[in-house]
């Protein structure tokens, strides 16, 4: 068989069997410790239950992938591999989603082939990246078009990509405007958007330090503890309303960002990012430990709500003497009005946070912080003393991390240490990171897509987190320095250029300074 | 009349059992070019170290007198202030840019202290009040007049890490220029330069000197360079002085000779 297979392929038919074997071989050593078995409880204790079949298909698909990446080699047999890829892809979706499928064509269910969600979305992702790499390949091989001519393309779409990210920023912030008022928009989307805006807004805070400043901050969170716990305290001992609370919360952050910036500003790169690691450590033991004001592990509970600006209850009878908010504006009442109250509550918060940053950012402090990202030791001979630059950086971003603590306390209404481990500090600086660090559009898109899509791929149940990493390493092959990692200069001397006294055109510059 | 600007006295660094510089004391004039000399290893770049706060000296006494009388005891200061209040302004050996910021940007960050005055520590740039606005637009004049001198105003928006080496090494020199120093520091600034870029250096140097006023301290290997624009020059082997005059008095004496060709031992 193997025989005919490759003398059907011609000269190297040998060598493609032998590597396709190999494939197989490696996918067999992978999944047979980590898939093949499953172990069941059963009434005499544990029993192990083999899953060949999972198996089969794995080894199956992968040697398939396999084959396509080997046909791609040669020209000419593109088109067998994109048909190849997309059927794969198709049935992967149809397998996917087989219980709407089969809702919608009225089967009673689908015969799926993928032995589980996981697979499909595999198998779907897999075919996917085939059919576009060998659609990729042939429209290549058919324009006709110099290397040199493709890059000057490449430049070109970098340009429109620019003005797209603008058109895409404005169309997401009417969207963010809007979400409340769409026909799909419930109670559980709403929830999924305050949380996504809530790291969006997390993110662009601790871009100022990670971002612009170029110091490895992985222990952002601890900001977000202390203002969360201001509020929370602040409330709970001094009865303290939110919108008095609120500036405190940043206050304090702010302040503990100084205090932690003041000993370990004078360390660099890794030494730096492992004490900050540490700092977000001890501010959450001191949470669990401090029993007799923090209440420990138990938390705190019943953080008061936000009322309307001080004009209304966000409750169902007012109190206090105010009113509630749909006594005030004459409406009936509805449960969701707090949800869409606390969603607006945190999108302007986060619009305050792009706004500042994107001032700052063409301010001498925020030249200053990129400066010192690219080389330190030069920003100190032009006169710039580091220490407070760096400092400025700290507190700022602390604040911010202060302000979105406090509106996430008062959001749950509940917090406990266990809202603010290590893990937390991670995603917001995986946020920042996968965004392209320094750009807003790019982390809000991280923000989007690592808070939005594990809600999205709740079908796959406990196979959520494996499509998650699964995205978070493509991105890292096919975008290693982030979604967005273009970085727009603080001040262009074109749009400066004084009338009588026009600046020549780039091209011509271009020839002239690369001789 | 010459105005002494800098004078390092019995400046001796010390690294462990290592003297890198010992015992080293020369004077440089205000508005002249001295260039300091010397094999590999001789503590030319130490020198410089100790002179810009990046190294504390072991002993020694480095003062800058300003024009306006001010005094400075160098040795005393950390790095950012003998950048900012002293006002000595250095390059670096391997070029040190901002290299993802723009032209622009780059000389703009030499305008630091100047640009956060004007902006209140950023309280009156965030809210763009009329006095920032005034200080960015005359900032970037200056950025715009210092980039005509080195012939870099075409490539004002570029990445400064994108441009070719030669244009590198000038916007590292006029970077330190828009810092408004009274001692300009630069080491090796025609390190791996073409002749032709090597010539558009020296026009550079003796313009910047001419025009500006400023004090310049130059460590170079080119002699091309260091012949043809220095009015003084300081020469070090081992980390001891051992010349100090115009180029024609160095390039004669026989200690020069003998430390650069290593000739018979001289006394």
């Amino acid at each position: 068989m193997s025989r005919s297979i490759a003398s059907a392929m011609g000269p190297g038919g040998e060598s493609l069997v032998k590597e396709l074997g190999f494939t197989a071989l490696i996918g067999l050593a992978l999944t047979v410790p980590l898939i093949s078995y499953e172990t069941i409880d059963d009434v005499g204790g544990l029993q192990l239950q083999g899953r060949w079949a999972a198996t089969a298909f794995i080894v199956a698909a992968l040697v398939m992938g396999r084959l396509g990446i080997i046909l791609l080699r040669t020209p000419g047999r593109e088109t067998w591999v994109a048909a190849g890829g997309a059927l794969a892809a198709v049935v992967g979706l149809l397998d996917l989603f087989r219980d709407t499928v089969a809702g919608v064509l009225g089967l009673e269910r689908w015969p799926a082939i993928s032995p589980s969600y996981t697979l499909a979305f595999l198998l779907g992702v897999g075919g996917a990246v085939l059919a576009i790499r060998a659609a990729v390949q042939i429209s290549r091989r058919n324009s006709a078009i110099s290397k040199a001519e493709r890059d000057a393309r490449m430049e070109s779409l970098g340009e429109q990509v620019r003005k797209l990210v603008r058109v895409f920023a404005a169309v997401a912030v009417l969207f963010a405007l809007t979400l409340p008022f769409m026909p799909f928009s419930n109670r559980y989307v709403m929830d999924v958007g305050t949380l996504i805006v809530t790291y969006v807004m997390l993110g662009w805070g601790l871009n100022i330090i990670v971002g612009y400043a170029g110091l490895l901050d992985l222990g952002y969170v601890a900001f977000y503890a202390v203002g969360a716990y201001s509020y929370a305290l602040g409330a709970q001992y001094l009865g303290v309303s939110f919108w008095l609370a609120l500036p405190f919360a940043g206050l304090l952050a702010a302040s503990f960002g100084l205090i932690l910036g003041f000993p370990v500003l004078r360390l660099r790169g890794d030494y730096f990012a492992i004490v900050t690691l540490g700092f977000g450590e001890i501010i959450r033991i001191i949470l669990i430990n401090w029993y007799d004001v923090t209440n420990g592990p138990d938390g705190i509970s019943g953080i008061p709500r936000p009322d309307f600006f001080g004009l209304a209850t966000m409750t169902r009878r007012g109190s206090d003497g105010l009113p509630a908010f749909h006594e005030y504006f004459g409406l009936e009442y509805s449960s969701e009005h707090r949800v869409i109250f606390l969603y607006y509550l945190i999108v302007a918060m986060a619009a305050l946070v792009a706004v500042f940053t994107v001032r700052i950012r063409r301010l001498p402090i925020g030249r200053a912080w990129e400066a010192l990202r690219e080389d330190d030791i030069a920003c100190a001979s032009l006169g710039i003393n580091r220490t407070t630059v760096k400092l400025a950086a700290f507190g700022i971003s602390a604040a911010w991390g202060g302000f979105a603590g406090a509106f996430f306390a008062t959001r749950q209404g509940f917090i406990s240490p266990e809202s603010f481990t290590f893990i937390e500090s991670a995603i917001i600086l995986a946020i920042v990171v996968m965004g392209g660090m320094g750009s807003l559009v790019g982390i809000a898109i991280a923000a989007a897509l690592l808070i939005g899509l594990p809600e999205v791929f709740r079908d796959l149940a406990e196979y959520r987190m494996v499509a998650f990493g699964a995205g978070l390493v493509m991105i890292m092959i096919w975008r290693p320095r982030g979604l967005l990692s273009h970085r727009e200069p603080s001040v262009l001397l074109a749009d400066r250029s004084p009338p009588g006294r026009p600046v020549p055109a780039k091209a011509v510059a271009a020839g002239e300074v690369a001789q | 009349m010459k105005r002494a600007l800098l004078t390092v006295e019995h400046l001796t660094m010390r690294f462990g059992g290592l003297t890198a510089v010992d015992d080293v004391s020369f004077t440089a004039w205000d508005g002249e070019i001295t260039a300091i000399i010397g094999p590999n290893g001789a503590g030319k770049t130490t020198v410089f170290n100790c002179l810009t706060g990046f190294y504390q000296p072991t002993v020694g006494r480095l003062l800058l007198e300003r024009a306006d009388g001010e005094r400075f005891l160098l040795e005393r200061l950390e790095a950012y202030r003998i950048g900012r209040d002293a006002k000595v302004a250095r390059t670096f050996q391997n070029i040190r840019l901002f290299p993802r910021m723009t032209v622009l940007e780059n000389l703009l960050v030499a305008q630091h202290t100047s640009l956060m005055r004007a902006s209140w520590y950023s309280v009156a740039g965030l809210f763009g009040l009329a006095n920032y606005r005034h200080a960015e637009d005359a900032a970037i004049e200056k950025a715009r007049h210092y980039m005509e001198l080195a012939n870099l105003v075409e490539v004002a928006d570029w990445q400064a890490g994108n441009l070719p080496y030669g244009a590198q090494r000038r916007l590292e020199i006029i970077r330190a220029m828009c810092s408004d120093p009274v001692l300009l520091c630069l080491d090796e600034p025609a390190a791996g330069l073409n002749p032709r870029e090597s010539a558009e250096l020296n026009d550079l140097l003796l313009l910047l000197r001419a025009e500006k006023g400023v004090g310049i301290l130059l460590i170079e290997h080119d002699m091309s360079v260091v012949m043809r624009i220095s009015d003084h020059i300081v020469v070090l082997d081992y980390g001891k002085k051992i010349s100090d005059g115009t180029a024609e008095q160095v390039q004669n004496d026989p200690r020069v000779i003998a430390a650069y060709l290593g000739e018979e031992e001289v006394a």
